[in-house]
């Protein structure tokens, strides 16, 4: 166990990738003590657990709760925004590229702090990975039907066959220099026009 | 931990000057915004060729939350954001996480704010105070005092009321109100914060009392039957400012071209957006493009003018108030320095500043009103030629010299009469209250050189 006494809690609406986080850091032997929602009242929750450490999705509107507390620090834990490094601004935006934040209650010291936040970091570039790749198969799923449909569309109006219809744009996208999925969305464009 | 992301020092405060019309040195601009009616400028600018005309070709990001935009502004993931003028001068100052020092020469508009509080409340409020009178900010926040002594007569919990950031015109116009009726915003009552789209499910589930944000949430909480609008901010201190165009001095000062074109391009928008017959164009293009995410005829009121009130059980009853959004008309888009200092003033009240500060020369080296004058030139507008004003002095509408002949304002009055003198910070300060500052008046004192 390297720091069984610093308390981790995730707040981050997309579970599989808290799964995998929470993993990753068990393995490098920290605890994840609580996975919060924004629907939480994370001022109460957050004093409740003890936090030392905060990581918090770029896409939850919840950090701005946090950076509130910052001024409760009579009453309440003062979680302050960190970066693995932050005289160092290379480090604030690999933390702002990859879409992840973290604040440290106050006391927990940067230094066993900072290889928490690398876990996330890497985590969530990884999702990022995920995601981008995802979305292309998503899109050439959608420009795959779109050629399918444009096809269709010129061998009705044209009565072609099939094999023409597809020579007749991909010779309109050379001559235009566009994508073959341009093309078919310009195709179904004006066929809707008429 | 307020070490500088770029370890720059004040002497690099002074840009230099520039001569306004040569090509941008950067023309594919990200900007980062918050979904709020008062992002419209940055909207129409992109949608209706503004941007376009002066060269620029502008991405917009969409951001969650106030954190994200001051990080991404200070990583340099954009090249400008629509900014709480309050933490442009957080960030300069390093007063919040991180420390990066922020220009603008431009505000993004004035007022735009309202306070609501839950229908429950609204209710009990009335029932010290004729309804009429509500109405009155001193009346309301007086009604307001009772019910918080009948409740720790009683031994209630503390009411919570939200805002949307520490560094905000929110948070500052909601303490001023409270404290000028002798309520201790930190020990009366209990602030916090929440992220605007989430306030008025937070008012219905009765985890909040209250909250000040910014348009068109507190219409939409009036409309759902959840809250009952209290008062606009207008009626705290009228035209005031709120948000700003912020740019890194970094940027600025590699980018003086692109920065002036920038600014140019959003006056010429700021001043579409306040032509009356653009206003429900604009409700439309905030929704379809997603940048607000609220139905429609959330933000057609503000827009239009007009405030929803109701008494906490009769359905609300439309008010005119046209000055609801001023986007350019009465130099709302000038960054008069006199607001940095009064924000800067109340930062120093509520103990957000630990150190003292030149407070005008703080608010000179982030609020440039000289490269503003600049951007207005190239567009053929009027621009002050005040750097400076007394806030609050103006009882009725009046003028100032400008550039390019007078410039009518509007009526400015803060609820209490008090007037603001940028010169006197320290007699700002000193006649507070209610206040919990960090700095010492004398130590203040001598901090002010400029």
């Amino acid at each position: 166990m390297r720091d069984e006494h610093l308390r981790i809690v995730l707040i981050d609406e997309k579970p599989d990738r808290s799964d995998a986080l929470e993993r990753a850091l068990a393995a490098e032997g920290y605890c994840v003590v609580a996975r919060l929602s924004g629907r939480d009242d994370l001022r109460r929750r957050l004093g409740e657990l003890a936090a030392d450490v905060v990581i918090v999705d770029m896409q939850s509107p919840d950090r701005d709760v946090l950076e509130d507390m910052h001024r409760l620090h009579r009453e309440n834990p003062r979680p302050i925004v960190m970066f693995v490094d932050e005289s160092d601004s290379e480090s604030i935006r690999a933390a702002v590229r990859a879409g992840v934040s973290a604040y440290v209650v106050d006391g927990a010291k940067d230094r066993r702090v900072r290889p928490i936040l690398e876990v996330a970091i890497a985590r969530f570039r990884e999702f990022q990975a995920l995601r981008s790749e995802l979305d292309a198969a998503r899109t050439t799923l959608a420009e795959r039907k779109g050629i399918e449909r444009a096809k269709g569309l010129l061998m009705a109006k044209r009565g072609v066959s099939e094999e023409e219809a597809y020579r007749l744009m991909r010779k309109m996208a050379m001559d235009q220099k566009r994508k073959l999925s341009d093309v078919a969305e310009q195709v179904i464009a004006l066929a809707e026009l008429l | 931990m307020t070490r500088g992301v770029r370890g720059r020092v004040p002497e690099t405060l002074q840009l230099r000057g520039h001569a306004a019309p040569r090509g941008p040195e950067k023309r594919q601009l990200v900007i980062g915004l918050t979904p709020l009616t008062d992002a419209a400028p940055i909207l129409v600018a992109r949608d209706h060729g503004f941007f376009a005309r002066h060269g620029l070709e502008v991405t917009l990001s969409v951001e969650p939350s106030w954190a994200n935009v001051r990080d991404k502004l200070a990583a340099g993931a954009f090249d400008a954001a629509h900014l709480l003028a309050p933490v442009a001068l957080a960030l300069t100052l390093g007063a919040g996480p991180l420390e990066c020092p922020i220009v603008t020469a431009m505000s993004l508009g004035a007022n735009g704010n309202a306070i609501t509080v839950s229908r429950a409340l609204r209710r009990r409020l009335g029932e010290t105070a004729c309804d009429a009178s509500l109405a009155d900010p001193m009346e309301a926040a007086r009604a307001l005092g009772r019910a918080i002594a009948r409740d720790r007569a009683r031994g209630a919990p503390r009411l919570r009321l939200a805002t949307v950031f520490p560094f905000s015109m929110h948070a500052y116009a909601l303490r001023y109100w409270l404290a000028a009726a002798g309520i201790d915003p930190e020990r009366d009552v209990e602030l916090l914060v929440v992220p605007p789209p989430r306030m008025v499910e937070r008012l219905a589930a009765g985890g909040i009392d209250g909250f000040c944000v910014g348009e068109p949430w507190s219409t939409l909480a009036v409309q759902r039957g959840v809250g009952s609008l209290l008062l606009p901010t207008h009626a705290i201190w009228s035209n005031a400012p709120e948000k700003v165009l912020g740019v890194t001095q970094d940027w600025a000062e590699r980018h003086p071209a692109t920065h002036c074109a920038l600014v140019a391009a959003l006056l010429e928008a700021a001043a579409f957006c306040d032509a009356p017959e653009h206003r429900d164009e604009i409700a439309h293009g905030l929704v379809r493009s997603g940048v607000v995410a609220a139905p429609l005829p959330a933000l057609l009121p503000s827009l239009r003018g007009i405030l929803l009130r109701d008494d906490g059980i009769a359905p609300p009853e439309p008010e005119a108030l046209p000055e609801f959004h001023v986007f350019h008309r009465q130099a709302a888009s000038f960054p008069w320095r006199s607001h940095a200092a009064w924000m800067l003033v109340q930062m120093l009240r509520w103990g957000q500043l630990e150190k003292p500060l030149d407070v005008r020369a703080a608010a000179a080296a982030v609020y440039r009103s000289d490269l503003h004058r600049e951007a207005a030139e190239l567009v053929g507008m009027s621009a002050p030629l005040a750097d400076e004003k007394r806030e609050g002095a103006a009882p009725a509408p009046w003028t100032t010299p400008g550039t390019l002949g007078p410039i009518a304002m509007g009526a400015e009055r803060f609820f209490d009469g008090t007037v603001f003198d940028p010169h006197d910070v320290v007699g700002a300060l000193a006649r507070c209250e209610v206040a919990h500052p960090l700095v010492r008046l004398d130590e203040l004192a001598a901090a002010q050189r400029s």
